[in-house]
């Protein structure tokens, strides 16, 4: 036993469990979105009243593994006078970039593979790095329709990411602490205790301010996503596809994953910031006898149901709201969300240092 | 310990060569990138110091922020590759001047923290006494050593983003605007008339 501990304690043991936990929580994600991918589709089918993917295995079951060896297999083009280095970079950066914001996501007690104490800033510095992979992409094609698609998507992400910074912060000043456990843990024992709510019972007139910030976080996480309604970058009626016009086999499914890993991990911060997390909505003092890794799994499951039901919305909203014009979603972003966030971190500042639980961090 | 210097020279070698890219390569756009590049490892070495936050914020507002500007207006521009390489001897003299000023004034920097700076152990980091985390160590002294300095700090770029907004906001004549009050303040009155149109006339105005 003491071997073994110590062979994790050295520098060799810890790169090899720390590579372990990396592999499990990217094999984890990469199944999980094969299925939500299905999901997406099969949402968007039910709402047009159509079937969907219903041919590859039972209920098309299989159909995202099915398309995935369709792009691995098919053949990558690069278009002539593209730049070659920086064409095959950008599906490599937002894939990677994707996947490293996972780093810092707590998916129950005790799982998450970097528990550092910055790590809203952490999630907000990856999140900010995503939008290169559109613009390299976009102009090493050397082609008009993705470029203009990768130009109006650094636009609107360095927009929305505005808004979404100081959504965030209104969380940070109501938790005092940046490091994603600990806003987890702060919201135990009820949904009550949940920071859309205000954080517990004595917080309860930040419920005014706190509901329309969480609000205000989905709506720019689609378009942080370039989700539809904001899905201009990509828009197949104006742009083909965007800044994914000249892609083709992995390249592309490299962006597809990228996305949607952005996409579920949109819908994980919010289930950490706002909902509480793996935190189970009522109190849970019955699995205090449980073992840890039954605690943990409990945890995990109520995080994986709320991230899922998340992404529900997000695919519900593809199939319900039209596209925005440009100039309406920049107007959105800054005349409207800014503001309102930016009053919404007056307010929760004035009432962390006015209010009853006055400088108690 | 042995991953922490790995570690380090890796970044620093990344730091360094990437630098250097920025100022050797031909085309602009792959210069950002390397710039890019270069302020990304910069933040992995701050973390290396163990100053998280500021790596942090170095991603967030160089990186996230103003590379993406820079990418931009690079992009955008129509660059003559041959026109960039004129007048490099000309250039060459000044430029190493600059150069060799910077390089003096680093080195000298270099060699007084070595002496007397933080190496000496004359000033502990704050958030190795109190037990805090730099974030908050940062925050206490920001909001109460250095308020005024902060407050005037903002002000100078609340006057900027002033400027540039003046300088650049033109109301051109002949633009139909889509102005969203209007359009809700629209009702069945407002919004619309009903004519009466007698057969065979049609409608005059």
């Amino acid at each position: 036993m003491d071997a073994t501990t110590n062979f994790w304690a050295t520098p060799g043991g810890w790169t090899l469990i720390t590579v372990g936990q990396i592999l499990a929580v990217m094999i984890w994600i990469l199944l999980s979105l094969a299925f939500l991918l299905l999901a997406d589709r099969k949402i968007w089918a039910g709402v047009q009243m159509r079937k969907g993917p219903n041919v590859v295995g039972p209920f098309g079951l299989l159909q995202s593994f099915a398309d995935f060896l369709k792009f691995v297999l098919k053949e990558i083009v690069i278009p002539d006078g593209a730049d070659k280095v920086v064409f095959i970079l950008a599906p490599l950066i937002s894939f990677v970039l994707a996947f490293a914001a996972w780093a810092v996501v707590p998916l129950a007690p005790g799982w998450v593979v970097s528990d550092i104490n910055v790590g809203v800033l952490y999630l907000l510095a990856i999140s900010s790095l995503g939008v290169y992979g559109i613009i390299m992409g976009g102009w090493a094609s050397n082609s008009k329709y993705p470029f203009l698609g990768s130009l109006r998507s650094a636009a609107q992400m360095v927009s929305y990411e505005v808004s979404i910074g100081f959504v965030i912060i209104t969380v940070i000043l109501l938790a005092g602490t940046m490091n994603l456990q600990t806003i987890v843990e702060q919201q135990a024992g009820g949904f009550w205790n949940w920071y859309v709510f205000g954080g517990g019972l004595s917080n309860l007139p930040m419920i005014l301010i706190m509901v329309p910030m969480a609000v205000v976080f989905f709506i720019s996480a689609l378009a942080e996503t370039n989700r539809p309604p904001f899905d201009l970058p990509e828009a197949e009626s104006e742009l083909v596809a965007g800044y994914q016009v000249e892609y083709s086999s992995t390249p592309y499914l490299l962006f597809m994953i990228g996305e949607y890993a952005n996409i579920v991990l949109m819908c994980a911060i919010i289930t950490i910031l706002f909902f509480g997390g793996w935190q189970a909505p009522f109190p849970t003092p019955f699995i205090e006898s449980w073992p840890a890794t039954a605690q943990s799994f409990f945890g995990f499951m109520w995080f994986f149901a709320k991230t899922v039901f998340f992404f529900f919305l997000i695919a519900m909203v593809k199939a319900i709201v039209p596209r925005y014009r440009y100039d309406q979603l920049m107007r959105l972003g800054w005349k409207v969300f800014l503001p309102f966030s930016l009053v919404a971190v007056v307010l929760v500042a004035a009432w962390r240092v006015f209010g009853p639980a006055q400088g108690a961090i | 310990m042995a991953l922490q210097a790995i570690a380090f020279y890796l970044l620093a070698t990344v730091t360094i060569g990437s630098g250097l890219a920025v100022v050797s390569v031909r085309n602009p756009v792959h210069s950002v990138l390397f710039l890019i590049l270069t302020f990304f490892s910069a933040a992995g070495l701050f973390l290396l110091l163990g100053a998280e936050f500021l790596a942090m914020l170095l991603v967030v507002v160089y990186v996230g922020a103003v590379a993406v500007l820079f990418l931009f207006v690079v992009m955008m521009l129509d660059v003559d590759f041959g026109a960039l390489k004129q007048g490099f001897a000309r250039y060459a003299p000044v430029g190493a001047f600059v150069g060799g000023i910077l390089a003096i004034e680093m080195i000298i920097v270099a060699t007084a923290v070595a002496r007397g700076g933080a190496a000496s152990g004359v000033r502990e980091p704050m958030s190795a006494l109190g037990g805090l985390s730099n974030t908050e160590t940062i925050g206490r002294v920001l909001y109460t050593d250095y308020v005024y300095f902060f407050q005037a700090a903002g002000l100078v770029l609340l006057v900027a983003m002033i400027g540039a907004i003046v300088l650049t906001l033109r109301h051109k004549p002949g633009v139909r605007r889509q102005v969203i009050a209007d359009q809700v303040a629209r009702n069945a009155q407002s919004g619309m008339r009903t004519v009466q149109i007698k057969p065979g006339e049609g409608m005059g105005e």
